[in-house]
């Protein structure tokens, strides 16, 4: 926070004009990806393609003008990066909704997802406006660490819970299907940066010195094992590998970050190194996913197999450079290709300068979190856009890594492609807070010395008003 | 807190970096990998419904692929499918055989030597086109060769195959039973598993070609390769008195061979020429274990025994002349008995040989390799692969083959007005099978054009009739008048 007073003198400018324009740009991405799915497959533009492309216009438009308004200093990148991805998502959902169909197997998953973008929008906005300034989360510190973990609890309740492709993470409500861990991460980072911006002094007391690192002090391991613990639930009790990485990663950078104690990086390696042996041995999904990944192309006709694996990098090493084209690949042939795998389809008809421009696309988010954490005024608004950050970071590692061969494969889902509600939505909301922080970030400071002193002089009792 | 937030932002660059690596590494370095994977149905897929090019002969295109009105796009159909399949192979979603495969990166064009088209078709946004691949065969020897063997009585099943002598270039390959190859390349994939179960399961192996694919004792037809290998010794020459007589006792044993129609040859020491005229077995029994093991097997290596030549064809079996045989073995391979087993192919390599001076000239199917647009890409050049024999040795036994045919036992491939040189050869099997009919022969015997080798497995015909070059003699004789008339 040293930099706070350097920055002081310099005021940011608001940048909307650049946003309208890059979001143009996105727009262009979205629409422009729908007619070529219709000329591709169908061999003409989509006869619903005004009403297609005036929707998500409308959307996209209502998006800019809610931030023009209540946040005026919003970063001017983010909005047009995920307008871009979800726009090109729904595409994809599209041109696989074309073949599913032709196989007599029909899914709408590109109207359902225009559906949840819709919801995402409005949530947007709704939290766009109602929280002016991002430091009022911080009471509610328990209460979203509370709720992040009853959320995470949901899904094993009996009637509600659901399993479905061997991960309990549903729950089903009144016919809806949810993830709540989508919103669960969410209410992590807000009671972690809550719990952190607190606690921080006292995590970053020095303990044993090792090697040049200080490893905390013994007495401060509380909150890490307790966290080490809820991952190593999740994996074990949901089958989730993908989610538990993601939590205790997630928690483990925002604390490097809040207590600047490297020693904590190397305590975290160790309880994750454990773990992942512990869950090689024992948990025997973790060690099949593992050898797939090892040798793909051996367990190709086994069952549990790496069949959806061997077909995704089939189908992106068929892809190649450019890629066939829409519709001249086969992106059906791996199973759940509109989630997981979604990075695979566009592989395949796209290439690797699609996926490049994807993964570069997140990145570019990821940066603009970071680089939000950078100026942010308050520690919780650091650590709250550092959280956000990693969150992308790591999910989008994790599950492209995965598609691609990286790493061993893991069931997320990619931030705003892959068909999915809950993930949709609450990613929406994720952008809302980056946008929050970044406006209190960027928004000129205000004046503390009262220079009108007549002013001054004629009252003798100052109105302050905290926002 | 901004310290540790830059390293974050380090490490987050890190697993970016990694994924864009990676799959640079995936769909760039590794794609080829993936793309030669057996179960990989997108390549499969993807070359089963392109443009293939046609393959010729003369001018005609005997497969080619015509648009079909389902989702492979192209259905690949042969003009004469029983006459050709065993050279063009067939063209299935799952298998290719013949020059369908060996020519497949030519004919999907994938091939390197059709870069240029592939550029100008994914820059035109055209659809890829396969090459088309010119063969050497001779349309009218082909009907020739496929004629005689369809003609032969009963269920035959027999090879021919004729090379020009000069070039090695492939003008004639037949083998009955055969099958059809558009049965087999049919979109409609439960029919084409059905038929291929059946033609595998087809005691007479429809789907084998068997001018390379099966090898047989030589019988008399290998006398050519043990003269050859005694005039190369030096010692003798057409006209050198060798032994005759009724019957030949072998080395370390008792048995005692007799001639094939019982007789003596005409004597117990006759010409070289008249014993080959007769195809006296005593004479090159006793000619072969003169020279022994080393000296035979050379010779028949140098005609291209224990080994394999032809490049375009897949599926070819080694003619073998073992080099371990005992005495009496060795005696016994003289006459094309014993281990000794060679295709057609061989022998009419052999045959070719002794009519091109003494070269062997390696056997190709494939002459031209044309882009879409017919421009020629690759022409086959002829290649010699050994020199067997001498050109001297080349005459002599070239005198005594038209001497054979002239007034010996391989009088039915005469041809008016033209000197054919030949040599039957009856070879035997079990005792409830009937022998194998062998004839090698070419033509002209001054300035050859054609050399011709048949074989008859088995066949409805009584095998007294077999011997005497009757099966397979008419079928060269036809042959080589298509070849010397065009």
């Amino acid at each position: 926070m040293s930099q706070t007073g350097t920055l002081m003198g310099f005021v940011h400018r608001r940048r909307r004009g650049a946003e309208l324009f890059l979001l143009v740009l996105a727009l262009a991405v979205g629409i422009g990806a729908y007619a070529a799915v219709g000329l591709g497959l169908e061999g003409q533009v989509p006869a619903d393609i005004v009403g297609y492309g005036g929707w998500l216009t409308a959307l996209i438009v209502a998006a800019h003008v809610t931030v023009r308004i209540v946040a005026p200093y919003a970063d001017p990148v983010l909005l047009p990066l995920v307008a871009a991805l979800n726009g090109f998502g729904l595409a994809i959902l599209r041109r696989l909704d074309i073949t599913y169909e032709a196989l007599d197997d029909p899914h709408t998953f590109a109207r359902q997802q225009l559906v949840w973008m819709t919801l995402g929008v409005v949530l947007f906005i709704v939290t766009l406006v109602l929280m002016r300034d991002h430091r009022v989360l911080q009471r509610f510190t328990y209460t979203a660490g509370l709720t992040g973990i009853v959320l995470l609890v949901l899904p094993f309740l009996p009637l509600i819970g659901r399993e479905i492709n061997g991960a309990r993470i549903w729950i089903n409500v009144a016919g809806f299907s949810f993830q709540p861990g989508e919103v669960a991460k969410v209410m992590l980072v807000i009671a972690f940066s809550g719990y952190l911006v607190l606690h921080r002094d006292a995590l970053a007391l020095a303990g044993r010195r090792v090697v040049f690192v200080d490893l905390p002090r013994g007495r401060d391991l509380g909150p890490i094992m307790a966290m080490f613990g809820i991952s190593m639930m999740i994996l074990v009790l949901q089958n989730d590998l993908g989610s538990s990485l993601l939590f205790f990663g997630l928690f483990l950078a925002m604390l490097y970050v809040a207590t600047e104690r490297p020693g904590w990086l190397v305590v975290g390696a160790a309880l994750f190194a454990a773990g992942a042996l512990a869950a090689y041995t024992f948990v025997g999904n973790v060690q099949n996913r593992f050898n797939f990944w090892l040798d793909p192309l051996d367990y190709y006709d086994d069952s549990p197999g790496s069949f959806q694996l061997v077909e995704a990098l089939f189908g992106q090493g068929w892809g190649g450079l450019i890629g066939r084209g829409f519709g001249d690949g086969f992106p059906e042939r791996v199973p759940f290709a509109y989630s997981d795998f979604i990075v695979s389809t566009i592989g395949e008809e796209l290439g690797l300068t699609a996926v490049m421009a994807i993964v570069l696309c997140y990145g570019l988010i990821v940066e603009r979190a970071l680089r939000i954490a950078l100026i942010s005024r308050d520690g919780f608004g650091k650590l709250m856009a550092v959280g956000l950050g990693a969150i992308f970071a790591l999910q989008v590692f994790v599950v492209i890594g995965g598609v691609t061969g990286l790493i061993p494969l893991t069931g997320l889902t990619t931030p705003f492609l892959s068909y999915g509600g809950s993930s949709l939505v609450a990613n929406w909301v994720v952008i809302a807070l980056l946008l929050r922080i970044s406006d209190q970030a960027r928004r000129p400071a205000p004046r503390l010395d009262p220079v009108d002193e007549s002013a001054a002089d004629s009252e003798h009792t100052q109105v302050v008003k905290l926002r | 807190m901004n310290k540790p937030i830059r390293v974050v932002a380090v490490f987050c660059l890190v697993l970016f970096m990694a994924l864009l690596v990676n799959s640079t590494y995936l769909m760039y370095v590794r794609a080829g990998e993936l793309s030669e994977d057996p179960r990989n149905r997108r390549i499969l897929t993807a070359t089963y419904s392109r443009e293939r090019g046609a393959i010729l002969v003369g001018d005609d295109a005997i497969a080619r692929s015509v648009s079909s009105n389902d989702k492979y796009r192209f259905q690949r159909t042969y003009s004469e499918p029983f006459k050709y399949a065993p050279v063009t192979g067939y063209f299935a979603y799952f298998s290719q055989t013949g020059v369908e495969r060996s020519q497949n990166p030519v004919l999907s064009g994938d091939d390197s030597r059709l870069f240029v088209t592939r550029l100008v078709d994914m820059l035109s946004n055209g659809d890829p086109k396969g090459g088309n691949v010119q063969l050497t065969l001779d349309a009218a020897a082909q009907d020739a060769a496929w004629n005689g063997l369809e003609a032969l009585p009963g269920e035959a099943q027999g090879a021919v195959v004729a090379l020009e002598p000069t070039t090695g270039r492939v003008l004639a390959m037949a083998s009955t039973p055969s099958y059809d190859p558009n049965v087999l390349a049919s979109h409609d994939f439960g029919a084409v598993s059905e038929a291929s179960e059946r033609l595998n399961d087809d005691p007479r192996e429809p789907l084998i070609n068997r001018t390379i694919g099966t090898t047989l004792p030589p019988g008399s037809t290998f006398k050519l390769v043990t003269a050859a290998a005694a005039i190369e010794s030096g010692n003798y020459d057409a006209d050198s008195m060798v032994p005759g007589g009724f019957r030949y006792q072998l080395p370390q044993s008792s048995t005692t061979i007799g001639n094939y129609d019982g007789g003596n040859c005409g004597g117990r020491r006759i010409t070289m020429t008249q014993a080959l005229q007769v195809s006296c077995n005593v004479t090159f029994l006793s000619l072969a274990n003169e020279l022994g093991t080393e000296a035979m097997a050379e010779q028949a290596e140098a005609f291209g025994f224990n080994g394999t030549s032809l490049e375009d064809l897949a599926g070819q079996a080694q003619s073998l002349y073992p080099r371990d045989m005992d005495a009496p073995q060795t005696a016994m391979s003289g006459i094309g008995q014993s281990s000794v087993t060679a295709t057609p192919l061989q022998m009419a390599m052999v045959a070719a040989a002794i009519a091109n001076d003494g070269d062997v000239m390696r056997p190709y199917v494939v002459d031209e390799v044309r882009a879409p647009n017919l421009s020629v890409l690759d022409r086959t050049d002829p290649e010699t692969i050994s020199k067997a024999i001498s050109s001297t040795t080349a005459d002599e036994l070239t005198r005594m083959l038209v001497a054979t045919v002239d007034s010996g036992t391989a009088t039915p491939a005469q041809i008016p007005g033209v000197e054919v040189a030949g040599k039957t050869g009856t070879a035997q099997s079990t005792a409830d099978r009937p022998p194998y009919a062998w004839f090698v022969s070419f033509a002209p015997a001054n300035d050859p054009k054609v050399a011709v080798a048949v074989l008859v497995q088995s066949s409805d015909t009584s095998p007294d009739e077999i011997g005497g070059g009757a099966l397979g003699g008419p079928i060269a004789k036809a042959v080589m008048e298509a070849v010397i008339n065009r």
